[in-house]
């Protein structure tokens, strides 16, 4: 029965990104910044996983070691059937086609001396062998794809503005039809007027051509809208991984808890009884993480336990994960685990 | 751009005139006198006569003006008699150097072809050895072959000329006597022979010369390659697909170039100034050498022309670099 279920697009295996630090006059290997530190998720066709968390929490890393855009240190990711964290370097280009990205800053992801119409046909002079008229054909379809206006072909990026070029950014990582993009704070860069028209964007993108999302962001709001699941890290380890409607009405770990409270209430009547965590204290070095649980030092309802053991990503509730003791405790009180439950959710229904 | 190119050429009018008058009376009322040199010896009314017939007798501001006439419409009408047989600067008196009481741009004539050839292969092989150290120093930043690189450059910064070439001859003349030790002016090049013994005596002077020269460039190729190495859209680019020669060659390399173009277009006029001191180590009879000759005799026609026209050429390739970074880099509108 469970085999019937389709297999996930992406699967992320204990992916760990470790940085290393040199230091002393020898410049000798003393540590690692440990940036993304055994994260696994999965992410099924056509789904949106939002990836949330604060700043230098490792979301970004995690985007770029699933594209291997950085060589990640462990783990295995593997898209659309194959592993590519062991690919070899011809084989990763021949894969690139599948799995694109956006990217946060699309002025800076531009090449400045590059037209919009070699921007987006470059892909194609790489990894197809049409002719110009063919690749240009292929350009005009994208640009309409997007909303842009033909005539800008033979612009250069700067003469657009922000939301126009995160447009180029999306064209160009569709040209080659892809699978899997990673959205890595596509909207952070924008005025608020103009995310709102590319989150939108994607979302018509998605059902036109069936695109799976990772959409990074610490946009809470954002990442309601758009995900279907939604994964909190913290200090490079997943806290929390639910679907968007549990995760938002009741976040299970307390730091998710904390990071939610953040969420601006419009409602000034709701506003004014708003309950707001403030955390207290910095985030610890991801070179130098705590001992047990990585968020023990700020946790308001930490207790002895989480100071020596860290806690695993275990499921708590259908389709809910979360890494935390309090519910570990839970869940070995109640019978709510069974095996059999917890590996077909692990599959990830859709939501 | 053209409306940038003329404006900036207009401009360049008032900034030479005011360069001209500064170089002109920082030369003139240096100490020292061409008239110091005649012996006492001469009576004084043929020491007058002397001074007359060189026209220094005459205010310093009667000779500028001269001078501006000269430089401005006598010499380039010379030229232009020279190549269509015309008239113009007939009877006119050009601008004579006091050592030899020849015309100064004929001297310049003979000596600039020397300069060319040595310090423009200088240059030409400096920017050939320091773009590949440069770009590969980047590519593989604190690796072995980056220290290698970084010291290199560091030799070449720091290790003056008439040291560097000096070592050169030791080595490649006087112990292993590869090449001679001496430039000879005098070698014309008209079979295959000649070549061979002209390429083995610019050798020294070029090594010693790109040594400087691509230490320089290397360091600024270098930097450039960095700062766009860790932009975004080379990360664009790596997830485009493309292989790894694309992604250095084409989006790195070719956004990196900009500003080491125009560091190499600013670094032209000096090859047109000649290396003094390279050029009096090896004997090359150039540009700086003359210069050099000039300032010892107080030959001042010819300090101050030679002056002025490096002034020029560095007004010149300096508007020369900013119509090129227009040109190469589409974020810069000039109009």
């Amino acid at each position: 029965m469970r085999d019937a279920s389709p297999k996930p697009l992406v699967q992320v295996t204990d992916l760990k990104m470790h940085f290393p630090i040199y230091s002393g006059i020898f410049r000798r290997h003393s540590g690692d910044v440990k940036a993304v530190d055994g994260v696994s998720f999965d992410i099924q066709a056509g789904e949106t996983l939002g990836l949330v968390g604060e700043s230098g929490c490792g979301k970004s890393t995690v985007g770029r070691a699933l594209l291997r855009l950085y060589e990640i240190t462990a783990g295995k990711v593997v898209i659309d059937g194959e592993d590519v964290a062991s690919l070899p370097p011809e084989a990763l280009r021949k894969k690139r086609p599948t799995m694109q990205m956006v990217f946060q800053d699309p002025q800076a992801s531009l090449n400045p001396r590059m037209t919009l119409a070699r921007i987006i046909s470059e892909p194609l002079d790489e990894h197809t062998d049409w002719n110009d008229a063919r690749k240009l054909e292929r350009v005009y379809e994208l640009m309409d794809a997007v909303g842009l206006n033909r005539r800008f072909a033979n612009r250069f990026p700067h003469e657009f503005s922000g939301g126009q070029r995160q447009r180029i950014g999306i064209a160009r990582a569709l040209a080659l039809n892809p699978k899997f993009i990673v959205c890595d704070e596509p909207i952070a860069a924008l005025d608020v007027s103009i995310q709102a028209q590319v989150v939108n964007l994607l979302e018509d993108l998605q059902e036109r051509f069936g695109l799976t999302y990772l959409f990074i962001s610490h946009d809470l709001s954002m990442v309601r809208h758009i995900a279907d699941r939604v994964a909190v890290m913290y200090l490079g380890k997943i806290a929390e991984l639910s679907p968007r409607d549990a995760l938002y009405s009741l976040p299970l770990h307390p730091y998710a808890e904390a990071l939610l409270s953040a969420v601006n209430e419009p409602d000034p009547v709701r506003a004014a009884t708003r309950k707001r965590i403030i955390l207290k204290g910095d985030v610890p070095s991801p070179a130098n993480p705590p001992l047990g649980c990585n968020f023990s030092t700020r946790c308001p309802r930490v207790f002895d336990r989480c100071r020596v053991e860290d806690p695993a990503l275990r499921q708590v509730e259908p389709g809910r994960f979360v890494a935390c003791h309090l519910y570990d405790q839970q869940t070995a009180a109640g019978p709510t685990g069974a095996p059999e439950v917890n590996e077909r959710n692990q599959q990830g229904e859709l939501q | 751009m053209l409306t940038f190119t003329l404006r900036r050429l207009l401009l360049a009018i008032p900034t030479l005139l005011a360069i001209s008058l500064v170089i002109f009376l920082l030369v003139d009322l240096a100490p020292g006198s061409p008239m110091s040199e005649i012996p006492l010896t001469v009576p004084p009314d043929v020491r007058q006569r002397m001074i007359e017939a060189l026209g220094a007798d005459q205010p310093v501001i009667v000779r500028y003006v001269l001078w501006l006439r000269q430089f401005f419409w006598v010499e380039p009408a010379t030229l232009f008699d020279g190549w269509f047989g015309t008239t113009w600067a007939e009877g006119e008196q050009r601008i004579l150097s006091w050592q030899s009481r020849s015309p100064v741009f004929t001297i310049i004539g003979q000596r600039l072809p020397q300069t060319l050839t040595v310090i423009g292969t200088a240059y030409l092989v400096g920017i050939l050895i320091a773009l590949p150290i440069g770009i590969y120093s980047a590519y593989r930043q604190y690796s072995l072959f980056d220290q290698g690189g970084t010291l290199f450059a560091m030799i070449g910064f720091s290790v003056p000329t008439f040291f560097s070439g000096t070592l050169f001859i030791i080595i490649f003349a006087v112990w292993l006597g590869w090449f001679p030790t001496k430039y000879d002016t005098q070698l014309v090049v008209n079979d295959w022979d000649s070549f061979i013994k002209q390429i083995q005596q610019m050798a020294l002077p070029v090594m010693t010369l790109g040594l400087a020269n691509a230490a320089a460039i290397s360091r600024y190729m270098r930097s450039s390659m960095l700062d766009n190495m860790g932009m975004d859209y080379v990360r664009t680019a790596r997830a485009k697909g493309l292989s790894e020669r694309t992604v250095v060659l084409k989006h790195v390399l070719r956004n990196s170039l900009i500003p080491v173009v125009t560091v190499i277009a600013l670094g032209i006029p000096a090859i047109f100034g000649g290396a003094i001191i390279t050029e009096n180590l090896f004997g090359v009879n150039g540009i700086g050498a003359a210069l050099i000759g000039a300032i010892h005799a107080n030959d001042i026609p010819m300090v101050q022309t030679l002056a002025f026209i490096f002034a020029v050429l560095i007004v010149l390739f300096n508007l020369i670099a900013d119509v090129l970074y227009g040109l190469l880099d589409p974020r810069i509108r000039y109009d």
